[in-house]
């Protein structure tokens, strides 16, 4: 059987060494009676135990299309954790992040294949863009509140969309556009199973982001405004600047995504921005789990491939679907992973 | 100027239809802080079995009834088995609830019916009307006609009726109004069959102008809640304000300048409305006591 | 100096004046307390100097420096803190991190740092839960540290709320109705915390309608009514000002018209006559 991290052009990667005892502490809470874990490992354990699955993740994928399947799960889970940032923790609703998912991929697609750039640098430059613009109107949206916020989000993602279908000398308008590759250190990345790494990777440092903002005095700061913005201001928090910088973060995450999702696909159409889609990222974090970075990554992986599962209904896979969201999220308000976490602790001493 | 007035005319019909959803929308809002994002389905109902039964031999008004009657029960079920169920959960939660709920209808709709569209005649025939240099089809009359005794009964209705007024005592503050008798559940499921109604009746008088779809609630939706949204939220003036503003817009927009970038341009100004009025034209600023 | 100077004090909402022509001062290190009737400006007096209002006319200076109408958050860092009347707790979060988030100020709250979790990061963290921790034993929460808020009581809540206020280590505590809803034993133990906090260097502007508390608790007491200053002294002269009485505290001979007797006096610091003092 062939193991990851062979066979793979330019990329390998350290798997955590196998020492049972080891590994078993890194995944598993200390007993009762057994002391208190380092703060960095009660902090991490889940990254640990996310970055095994993914590892362990290609032996029980029989084919390429599931490693497709994967992959998509990847780059949703990494928008999703930067939304769920915005939407779970600082309260803000944004309807409209599919716009910086696509904004990302159209700019690092257009200047790598109509300007020649070197793809690695046309993400960062999508990055920047994407950043800057979110900076730019952070500032007059997020003076909005509520539905008005909402309305105010989806309003721009619609906006985006739209430009991206009719700049078609741009970006080659609904019919799409065709993506290089990307490359990294001189070698292209394609294939489903060298994406794979490369987008667990990605993920795994995004989830170690999220989580390490979640507990910094920044963090604090967003969840203590989500509760109470008057209570936040009274301890000196800025929350316009706040807002801001988490609204700008999300974006970049979302836009990270969409290039890495250009490049892989090799091809790129604009419904990538449209406002279904951004209907769809935030199901999965609500889904999932809000204020749970976690829940974000099991969200968009519950709703990247239930679709493709209810296919075995035919006509009636809207329907299920439909029905499944809507009975989820009436028996289990609080989202997948909260509510789960929540049953155990009651059922578990 | 014969071409301006029949961008006016343009505007006000599709504005109509989404004052309609927008008022749909502003009601249950009212009623239950959720955003209802299975208002474009209401229309869609609407629509689309009105088109399917008429095809089938069925007189229009009686078409229309049903599918009224069909978008009402739709309306109901949402309420009391999934909104009511949830009643505890965070707004966020309620209105994916709403989204899960627009996307079974929409499959519903492609099981029970189909995935084409579908055309339905215009309730007075096709023959064109010149209206103030404009020529428009009479299906334009009727849904400004329609709507705009809709909106009077509306009116009527919340400003006049000792129910109407429960219904807004009920969206001022849910428990002070409970604690005076007024039935709120019975009151949230009457918010969501009339939003129901109110979004069918749009679907049907718009359907001979636009084909019908399973899908063609999608766009109505988000139209409608921009509407409701730009007038304010929760408002009933500004709902229909706001739609109708929209449309012309949109319409204006499509016609002066261009027709790709008209749903860009209804939604920059959209944008710019919200940056000087942040709670909409009409909408109520909500205080919090500290 | 007077570390809060309040002149020429207006503010009105839709044709009523809330406050109207006010003009008093707090010396650094005082207790002073605002008392008047239901509706007298109270609360919109403290909106005011916590910049959740600006005023329409007239000027607020802390520190000497003029600060009417400047952000919420530009206040707080300046040192004035405060509680809120309806309570503001943060209820998602342990007690702990609420007195953490009281911590923002002293902390690096920039957003690349805490991304990368950079090692002063870490370290800051575990200063500010020793400080949290040591907060919720100076307002009596020892052990609930980890508690989420929306189990604690209601008086646990406003006792933490104190504790959040005082790590963002103010010169200025402005406290509205901190006894509000709070029994005996409970109002006690505020009482004490109150003057606690006082003897710690701490300048206390105070919103109470407990009577007790305050003349127990305060140094001066102000006297609103209407949004206007009806008198201004110490507690012995306010207690038997005959308009202050026909306002609000009740007729002369009333209970509390009379001084707290030595059994009722909470075990707090007695209040230093300071009056005469601008």
């Amino acid at each position: 059987m062939r193991g990851p991290g062979q066979h793979l052009p330019g990329l390998s990667r350290q798997l955590p060494r196998p020492a049972p005892r080891t590994l078993l502490a890194l995944l598993l809470p200390p007993a009762p009676g057994a002391g208190r874990d380092p703060p960095w490992l009660a902090r991490y354990r889940g990254l640990f135990a996310l970055a095994l699955a993914m590892a362990l993740l290609p032996w029980l994928l029989p084919n390429n299309f599931f490693f497709g399947v994967a992959i998509l799960v990847g780059l949703n889970a990494i928008v999703c954790v930067g939304l769920n940032l915005l939407i779970g923790y600082a309260g803000q609703i944004s309807l409209g992040h599919a716009a910086f998912f696509g904004l990302g991929a159209y700019v690092s697609a257009i200047l790598s294949a109509q300007f020649g750039w070197e793809p690695a640098l046309a993400m960062l430059a999508g990055a920047v863009v994407v950043g800057l613009l979110a900076f730019v109107v952070a500032r007059p949206i997020l003076r909005l509140s509520g539905h008005y916020l909402a309305m105010a989000t989806l309003g721009l993602g619609v906006i985006i969309s739209i430009v991206l279908v009719h700049e078609t000398r741009l970006t080659g308008g609904p019919d799409g556009m065709a993506v290089p590759p990307l490359r990294l250190l001189g070698t292209e990345i394609v294939g489903a199973r060298a994406w794979y790494w490369l987008v667990a990777g990605a993920l795994l440092i995004a989830v170690w982001l999220a989580l390490n903002l979640v507990d910094s005095p920044l963090g604090r700061a967003l969840r203590g405004l989500e509760s109470s913005e008057v209570a936040a201001e009274s301890v000196a928090i800025d929350t316009v600047r706040t807002k801001t910088r988490v609204f700008v973060i999300s974006a970049v995450f979302a836009s990270v995504a969409g290039s890495l999702f250009a490049h892989y696909s090799g091809f790129l159409t604009p419904a990538e921005a449209s406002f279904p889609r951004s209907i769809e990222l935030v199901t999965m974090v609500v889904l999932g789990g809000m204020a749970s970075t976690y829940g974000a990554v099991v969200g968009a992986a519950i709703l990247t491939v239930l679709p493709q599962a209810l296919t075995v209904f035919h006509d009636y896979e809207q329907v299920m679907l439909g029905l499944i969201l809507m009975l989820t999220m009436v028996f289990m308000p609080k989202g997948l992973v909260p509510n789960l976490a929540l049953y155990l602790k009651r059922r578990l001493p | 100027m014969a071409e301006f007035a029949q961008f006016v005319f343009s505007g006000i019909t599709v504005g109509a239809i989404y004052a309609l959803v927008g008022l749909g929308f502003s009601i249950i809002y009212n009623a239950s802080r959720v955003i209802n994002f299975a208002q474009g389905e209401f229309v869609m109902i609407g629509g689309l079995t009105t088109a399917m039964l008429v095809e089938r031999g069925v007189p229009v008004p009686l078409a229309a009834a049903v599918a009224i009657i069909a978008a009402v029960i739709a309306g109901l079920a949402l309420e009391k088995l999934a909104v009511e169920q949830a009643r505890e959960a965070p707004v966020v939660t309620l209105i994916i609830i709403t989204v899960g709920a627009s996307i079974f209808l929409r499959g519903l709709a492609q099981v029970v019916f189909d995935r084409n569209y579908h055309a339905l005649a215009g309730f007075s025939g096709e023959a064109p009307i010149h209206v103030g240099g404009a020529t428009v089809v009479p299906q334009t009359l009727w849904v400004i006609g329609t709507a705009a005794a809709l909106v009077i009964a509306l009116w009527w209705f919340f400003g006049r009726t000792l129910l109407g007024k429960a219904i807004l005592a009920t969206s001022y503050d849910s428990l002070a109004a409970q604690l005076v008798g007024i039935g709120t559940r019975a009151l949230l499921s009457l918010s969501f069959g009339l939003s129901a109604a109110l979004g069918a009746v749009g679907g049907i008088l718009i359907a001979p102008i636009s084909l019908t779809s399973h899908d063609m609630g999608v766009m109505l939706g988000l139209k409608g809640f921009a509407a409701a949204v730009l007038g304010g939220l929760g408002s009933g003036l500004g709902a229909v304000a706001g739609g109708l503003l929209l449309g012309l817009v949109e319409a204006l927009g499509a016609g002066y300048v261009s027709s790709s970038y008209k749903d860009a341009i209804a939604f920059v100004i959209i944008l710019l409305v919200l940056f000087l009025r942040p709670t909409g034209l009409f909408g109520r600023r909500r205080t919090e006591r500290v | 100096m007077s570390l809060l100077e309040v002149s020429g004090l207006s503010h009105g909402f839709g044709g009523v004046a809330a406050i109207d022509d006010l003009s008093f001062a707090v010396a650094e290190g005082e207790v002073l307390s605002v008392i008047g009737p239901n509706g007298a400006g109270k609360t919109t007096l403290f909106n005011l100097i916590t910049g959740i209002y600006k005023p329409a006319r007239g000027h607020i200076l802390f520190a000497g420096r003029e600060v009417g109408g400047l952000a919420p958050f530009a206040l707080a860092r300046l040192g004035i803190a405060r509680t809120f009347q309806n309570l503001q707790i943060f209820l998602a979060m342990t007690a702990a991190e609420n007195v953490m988030v009281g911590l923002h100020r002293h902390l690096d709250a920039r957003m690349l740092p805490a991304l990368f979790r950079l090692p002063w990061i870490a370290r800051a963290d575990r200063r500010a839960r020793e400080e949290a921790s040591g907060l919720l034993d100076f307002v009596g929460l020892s052990e609930l540290g980890e508690a989420t808020a929306d189990e604690l009581s209601y008086g646990a809540l406003k006792r933490l709320e104190f504790a959040r206020a005082l790590a963002t280590r103010p010169r200025l505590l402005l406290l509205d109705e901190p006894a509000a809803g709070l029994n005996a034993s409970e109002t006690q133990a505020i009482d004490a915390l109150i003057a606690k906090v006082a003897k710690s260097g701490v300048t206390v502007l105070l919103v109470e309608h407990d009577m007790k508390l305050v003349m127990g608790v305060s140094h001066r007491i102000l006297v609103l009514d209407y949004g206007r200053k009806l008198a201004e002294g110490s507690a012995v002269d306010v207690r038997s000002d005959p308009q202050v009485i026909a306002a609000y505290l009740g007729q002369a001979g009333s209970s509390l018209a009379q001084p707290p007797s030595a059994a009722r006096r909470p075990p707090a610091a007695p209040p230093i006559d300071v009056s005469g003092e601008a």
